[in-house]
């Protein structure tokens, strides 16, 4: 069989999946659901960097957002409240909701459009993005996105340390042990 | 049947589809032996005889079990989410399998003109992808606590989750000296830069008793335990308390929580749990057979090629297992708060110093003294290590944080 049939067939494929598991992240009445639903998107997008011989973005992406992100917010579920069976999370923000997406959608899509519409990307196996370059590239081209997202992400790790610590009482230090 | 094996791929296809098929039926088997030789060797720890009825020395034990297990009955509990409910015991099973991918069981092998790897996929990105599919396990464990509808599940599947989140930090980390010293990320990279044996070691050159020692260094082989041991400490802690076995095992700690996450399985279902359990735990012995062990490499004779490696392979991941077995029958459980504390403010900072020692280290390409500068560097670090781990003086009383809180001691 023809590589770019067997590509564009994977490619829909995924790409179904994708759109099936993002429409179900909303519509569906639960939010553990909701979470699994997303990391079946999540999954997709590794699938097509995959597609893309971007195997590195991929697999951090599997490491990142479904090992880390959703697991946390699986994990923050639990410990709240995930009730089994269907529940209404509506609430009179929903239009609101839906203008601030369709915009969002508008606005990414006319980007993509704009920046990249007929633009062919030579996928030849050797000119495939190796992890060495990627480093590369981010600790020289790129150093300064990346030390300022890491600081970013620093703050944001200590901000909710301080607001998710309770300052400890007196009756911690040392009772009667 | 030329035209069959053009029609799905050529010849590279039908050898990848029979390399899975081969591996995934040596792993079930091998899954039996190992179940059978910890039930064995936990019984001659304990001084009891253990299962010595069905099969010579009870080797059949295991799989009577398991035919048992399958044939009983698939009950689900009234409160369960049922899909969720069903696809957890599959999510921990297949995280397992996945893992395994990336390690190279052996030397390649030319049959029939087709040259064949003994690794499933040599993904230039192995170890990255070993950290994902072991993140995809907390999967498992957390869906079948909440699916289960049940309150010592939840409360198993919270601790879990926890747990594993904060180890794979300290896991992943330690993986990364290892990336820097051998320069790749690929498994069967890793195993070739450990082939052969210390050469040329010139550090203790002109100290009279130890050069003479030195001559010998020649037959120690170039493993990267040597240098990199605090690596190996980390990535073996990390790994068995990703495994979820004694004595990080509090996810499932029968004393305060029935069984924890899969109280409310029986069956088929607990049997995939219990499969995907053992099956992590010869992933983590490959995995750090491969990384610190130099993989399959041993002293092979000339006749019967390729399987040498082979077992070389099966013999060192086989003592990892024993490793495992010997702790769960050495090691009381961890209080939580304290395996908190060792994973978070103990193996993650030891991990990041490590991996600043090993780049700095790493800097000067002088090939020849490396090993022992980091040697050298690991015997300062232990310094370190042994004054930062005097240990928080919070932990220390007997009594836990919340009953000192309360007062009632």
């Amino acid at each position: 069989m023809n590589a770019d049939v067997v590509r564009e067939v994977f490619f829909w494929g995924v790409g179904a999946i994708m759109v099936i598991a993002a429409l179900r992240v909303v519509t569906t009445q639960n939010v553990v659901h909701a979470a699994l639903y997303l990391v079946g998107t999540l999954m997709g997008a590794a699938a097509l960097y995959v597609l893309l011989l971007a195997e590195f973005v991929a697999w951090a992406q599997v490491l990142i957002y479904v090992g880390a992100v959703v697991v946390l917010m699986l994990f923050g579920l639990m410990l709240t409240r995930a009730p089994i069976g269907k529940a209404n999370y509506d609430n009179s923000q929903r239009p609101l909701a839906a203008v601030v997406a369709a915009v969002l959608f508008g606005v990414m899509s006319w980007i993509l459009i704009d920046a990249f519409s007929g633009t062919e990307l030579e996928l030849a196996g050797e000119n495939a993005p190796r992890t060495q370059d990627i480093g590369a590239v981010i600790f020289s081209s790129y150093v300064w996105p990346f030390e300022i997202v890491s600081v970013l992400l620093l703050a944001a790790l200590i901000g909710a340390v301080m607001i998710a610590r309770r300052d400890e009482p007196e009756a911690d230090k040392e009772v009667g042990s | 049947m030329n035209w069959v094996i053009d029609l799905i791929g050529g010849p590279q296809t039908v050898i990848a589809i029979a390399k899975v098929l081969i591996v995934f039926a040596s792993l079930l088997v091998l899954m039996i032996l190992v179940v059978w030789a910890e039930r064995r060797i936990l019984a001659d720890m304990q001084a009891r005889i253990g299962p010595n009825r069905w099969g010579p020395f009870g080797l059949l034990q295991t799989l009577a079990d398991g035919i048992k297990l399958i044939t009983k009955e698939d009950f689900r509990p009234q409160l369960a989410d049922r899909w969720t409910y069903a696809a957890a015991p599959v999510i921990a099973a297949v995280a397992s399998f996945l893992a395994f991918a990336v390690v190279p069981f052996g030397d390649e092998v030319t049959i029939a003109g087709h040259r064949i790897d003994f690794i499933l996929s040599d993904l230039n990105i192995g170890l990255l992808f070993f950290l994902a599919a072991g993140s995809i396990g907390v999967y498992g464990v957390a869906l079948a606590g909440w699916s289960s509808g049940s309150k010592y599940p939840l409360l198993g599947a919270v601790r879990a989750s926890a747990q594993m989140i904060s180890y794979e930090i300290a896991l992943g980390l330690s993986l990364i000296p290892i990336v820097l010293v051998s320069g790749s990320l690929s498994t069967k990279a890793i195993v070739a830069a450990q082939a052969g044996s210390v050469q040329n070691v010139t550090f203790f050159d002109g100290i009279p008793v130890l050069e003479s020692i030195s001559r010998y260094f020649e037959y120690v082989p170039n493993w990267y335990i040597w240098s990199q041991w605090p690596a190996f400490l980390i990535f073996l802690i990390a790994g068995i308390a990703e495994t979820n076995r004694a004595p990080f095992d509090l996810p499932e700690a029968e004393s305060e929580l029935v069984a924890g996450y899969m109280t409310e399985y029986g069956g088929a279902k607990f049997l995939m749990f219990f499969l995907g359990e053992y099956l992590h735990i010869v992933t983590v012995s490959a995995m750090a057979v491969t990384l610190f062990f130099g993989g399959w490499n041993g002293p092979a004779p000339d006749f019967l090629g390729w399987v040498w490696p082979l077992a070389w392979f099966l013999f060192k991941t086989g003592l990892f297992v024993y490793l495992f077995v010997w702790l769960r029958a050495t090691l009381p459980r961890l209080r939580y708060d304290r395996l908190m504390w060792l994973g978070w403010k103990r193996l993650i900072p030891a991990s990041l110093l490590w991996i600043a020692v090993t780049a700095v280290v790493n800097i000067d390409n002088a090939q020849l003294s490396r090993n022992w500068k980091l040697g050298a560097f690991g015997v300062m670090f232990a310094v370190v290590m042994v004054w930062v781990g005097k240990g928080d003086p919070r932990l220390r009383s007997a009594v836990s944080p919340q009953r000192r809180l309360d007062g009632t001691t």
